[in-house]
């Protein structure tokens, strides 16, 4: 019997709680273990522990644990729900960041965009993503699941090298257009980019909202002043030796928890009802969904469009929080949406807890860990340089000197960190398959279908003759 | 129920023909495939005329031609590879037929989606069991009902909608509490479909077609692998239904004396096509049959 499947034997104790609360208890017990590992972490590092460095290194994990927890909620209505085996969430992702920083970028920026609302830009970068989503499914989802992978996988990567290409960097729209009624231009020229591998600053995005809490001039914080909360909440932290970056990065933080537990509320009630139940069926054998009359296409494409704009979501604000988006960075690269992939089957396909369990594992112990745990090596050994090449690492070996091929692994522990994620996933598929919770019954029904005796429910026996009084 | 006369073909088909009598007469025409041996039936709620489906250079089916009457129980038999679930496939959408036209309910069908055919009240089960193994039994069975609010997305998700899905669930969670208790699965609903056993199985398939509120069921051999007892149960139910219900039954079955017992009407396919069909003693006695299929068996 697994550690997951004894913690869910324990929890029995407290049948009489409601599921949803034990899950937001089994999530915080989870976070509160990780922040007590790097809490000890922050404190053997090398930066030492104090409430600042305490602080900073538990904004970042729970940074990383928010965006994938975001990502693998939506992936897990594609994936564990529906059994879309959709490979190009990083393509989705980029669509709605894009979408979004064309939409929102100031016609005089550089590359130029339309300059609209924030609102809009969500909205917008949401809608765009759910309509290429919808391209995309409309004629892979006819076919075997296999198809739809080879296609989004595919257009994960168009879609990046789209971006990257110049032709897009920066161009006018409707200027061959110069069609006038009454000296008024009906098409005026549109100048728009992507600004190709230069990437995109995106001024106006949401962690400006979140600095307008704390300066008055956002935008640039240095030129302005702290408002009245910004110097309460700002001269209390940094009194307490937090950097002021590190409390306006947390307060963007508390964002994004807020919208991981949106995206969980949502999930969560798409989950238990009668459109829920139509979803697993169609993952289960769609077959026999369709022979009980359930219109399984119709199902699959609103899903992939609900999920794909909630990936786009998770793009904006995963890129927007540095303010800058560019084709090259990992974000949009095809391991990101391996990286989730992986999140998802650690926490369990098909639930929704184990969702936001398999983000925070993920971000934490296998994304930040091996970083924060080769800082704290080479500080403590005090390796010294990393070897310049494996050959100078692994000679050293050979005179019973290990130092030189432990430097060079902390060093190298980003490419380090793929044998890591590569063994957790062997052992997983060899022992626990479904993941923490992907066994776990989740009944899809608005209304509990069964009582805890096993028994139909209590208020429905009332007509029934009463062989299960209470 | 229980008591219900197995071969007691006689006098049910009457009386259920006063629901639909437009129809007795839209499909007079397909009468006239019935063969001799065979008596007055009721209006025909099922009609399969030059069925063809070709695999390759396989033809499965080929030019079958039946009719199922309102509220009978009929069988469908014939040898391996006759054609009989690939018939059952080209009626429910499953497949596309090369040829022919299919008519339910007065209805031409052929060629419409799975989903559309069982919306329209023509549902199948499965030669194996095919269950929603990671879904409970009692999921597997509230997925069943036609026209559930909660289905579409809005009602699902929006706060002021949601209340006519739970109230519409609740009246359905009672419809399958009765189902399970009149298949005595009922210990079993809490229970991930997947670890029920081969004879749980075959209740639940039919249970959950059931709760589409079907009026015609094709059954894909529904007693295969099932033990003599489980066997009995399962055509009581089939019989009680037939009563309340009026509903409908094509059954394919390889067990000669089943069908001859419980069905009062019999088709026999071989290579694709029909061979016979009629009251079962009149089957017994076809030469036909005896030399293409029932040669050892009598």
């Amino acid at each position: 019997m697994s550690a997951a499947d004894t913690l869910a034997e324990r929890f029995d104790r407290f049948e009489d709680t409601p599921r949803w609360l034990l899950d937001v208890g089994l999530i915080a017990a989870t976070m509160g273990s990780i922040y007590l590992l790097f809490t000890i972490f922050t404190f053997v590092g090398p930066a030492g522990g104090t409430f600042g460095t305490v602080v900073a290194n538990l904004q970042t994990i729970t940074f990383w644990t928010a965006l994938y927890a975001m990502m693998v909620l939506a992936l897990n209505l594609h994936w564990g729900y529906t059994g879309l085996f959709n490979i190009g969430v990083a393509g989705f992702m980029a669509i709605g960041v894009y979408a979004f920083a064309v939409l929102t970028v100031p016609p005089t920026g550089s590359p130029p965009g339309l300059g609209l609302p924030l609102w809009v830009g969500i909205i917008g970068g949401m809608l765009a993503a759910a309509l290429v989503g919808a391209v995309t499914a409309l004629p892979a989802l006819r076919l075997r699941a296999d198809y739809l992978a080879i296609v989004t996988v595919a257009l994960s990567e168009i879609i990046r090298l789209t971006l990257l290409s110049t032709k897009f960097e920066s161009f006018t729209l409707f200027a061959n257009l110069d069609y006038e009624v009454g000296g008024v231009e009906i098409l005026p020229d549109v100048a728009l980019g992507t600004g190709a591998g230069r990437g995109m600053n995106i001024p106006v995005n949401p962690s400006i909202p979140v600095k307008s809490i704390f300066y008055t001039n956002p935008s640039n914080p240095a030129a302005g002043e702290r408002t009245a909360v910004g110097e309460a909440v700002l001269g209390a932290f940094v009194d307490a030796g937090v950097r002021e970056t590190v409390v306006v990065s947390l307060a963007y933080t508390l964002l994004l928890i807020g919208v991981v537990a949106l995206f969980y509320w949502l999930l969560v009630r798409v989950g238990n009802s009668p459109f829920g139940r139509v979803l697993k069926a169609i993952r289960e054998d769609e077959l026999v969904a369709n022979s009980l009359g359930k219109d399984t296409r119709l199902f699959k494409i609103k899903v992939f469009m609900l999920g794909c704009a909630l990936m786009g979501l998770g793009g904006i604000l995963w890129e927007a929080q540095r303010g800058f988006t560019d084709p090259t960075s990992t974000t949009f690269r095809p391991i990101q949406t391996f990286y989730i992939f992986v999140a998802l089957i650690i926490g369990g396909a098909g639930s929704n807890t184990g969702s936001v369990l398999g983000g925070a594992l993920f971000a934490s112990l296998l994304f930040q860990g091996p970083l924060f745990v080769s800082r704290i090596v080479s500080h403590l050994l005090n390796l010294g340089d990393t070897p310049g090449s494996f050959a100078a690492a692994v000679g050293p070996v050979f005179a019973l000197e290990v130092g030189p091929l432990l430097a060079y692994a902390a060093g190298n522990i980003e490419q380090l960190r793929f044998v890591l994620l590569g063994l957790v996933l062997v052992y997983l598929m060899q022992n626990r398959p479904q993941g923490l919770l992907g066994h776990r019954k989740e009944v899809a029904a608005s209304v509990p279908l069964i009582d805890r005796d096993g028994n139909r429910p209590r208020d429905a026996t009332a007509s029934d003759g009463g062989e299960r009084d209470e | 129920m229980s008591d219900a006369s197995p071969a007691g073909e006689g006098g049910e088909p009457a009386t259920t023909g006063e629901d639909r009598p437009t129809e007795a007469t839209g499909d007079g025409t397909a009468e006239t495939t019935a063969d001799d041996a065979e008596e007055h039936r009721g209006p025909s709620e099922l009609v399969v005329e030059d069925l063809v489906k070709q695999f390759g250079g396989v033809t499965a089916v080929d030019g079958a031609t039946f009719e199922v009457e309102e509220g009978s129980l009929t069988g469908l038999i014939g040898p391996n590879g006759a054609g009989k679930s690939t018939t059952f496939n080209c009626i429910t959408g499953v497949h596309e037929p090369d040829g022919g036209r299919v008519t339910f309910r007065g209805e031409d069908i052929t060629g419409l989606r799975t989903a559309r055919i069982a919306n329209r009240g023509l549902v199948r089960t499965f030669q194996i069991a095919r269950e929603l193994e990671e879904m409970t039994v009692l999921e597997n069975l509230m997925l069943s009902p036609q026209g559930q609010v909660g289905e579409r997305l809005s009602h699902a998700v929006l706060p002021g909608l949601r209340g006519r899905v739970r109230d519409q669930e609740r009246d359905l969670r009672e419809e399958v509490w009765e189902t399970l208790e009149l298949f005595e699965i009922d210990h079993l609903a809490g229970e991930h479909a997947g670890n029920l056993s081969g004879g749980q199985r075959k209740l639940l398939e039919l249970a959950r077609a059931l709760m589409t509120d079907p009026d015609l069921l094709l059954l894909d051999e529904p007693f295969a692998g099932v033990n003599p007892t489980l066997e009995e149960k399962l055509l009581d139910r089939i019989h009680g239904l037939r009563e309340s219900e009026n509903l409908t039954f094509l059954l394919v079955e390889h067990d000669m004396d089943l069908i001859m017992d419980n069905c009062e009407h019999v088709i026999v396919m071989h290579q694709g096509s029909v061979l016979a069909e009629g009251p079962p003693e009149a089957i017994r006695n076809n030469d036909r049959v005896i030399d293409a299929y029932l040669g050892d068996e009598l």
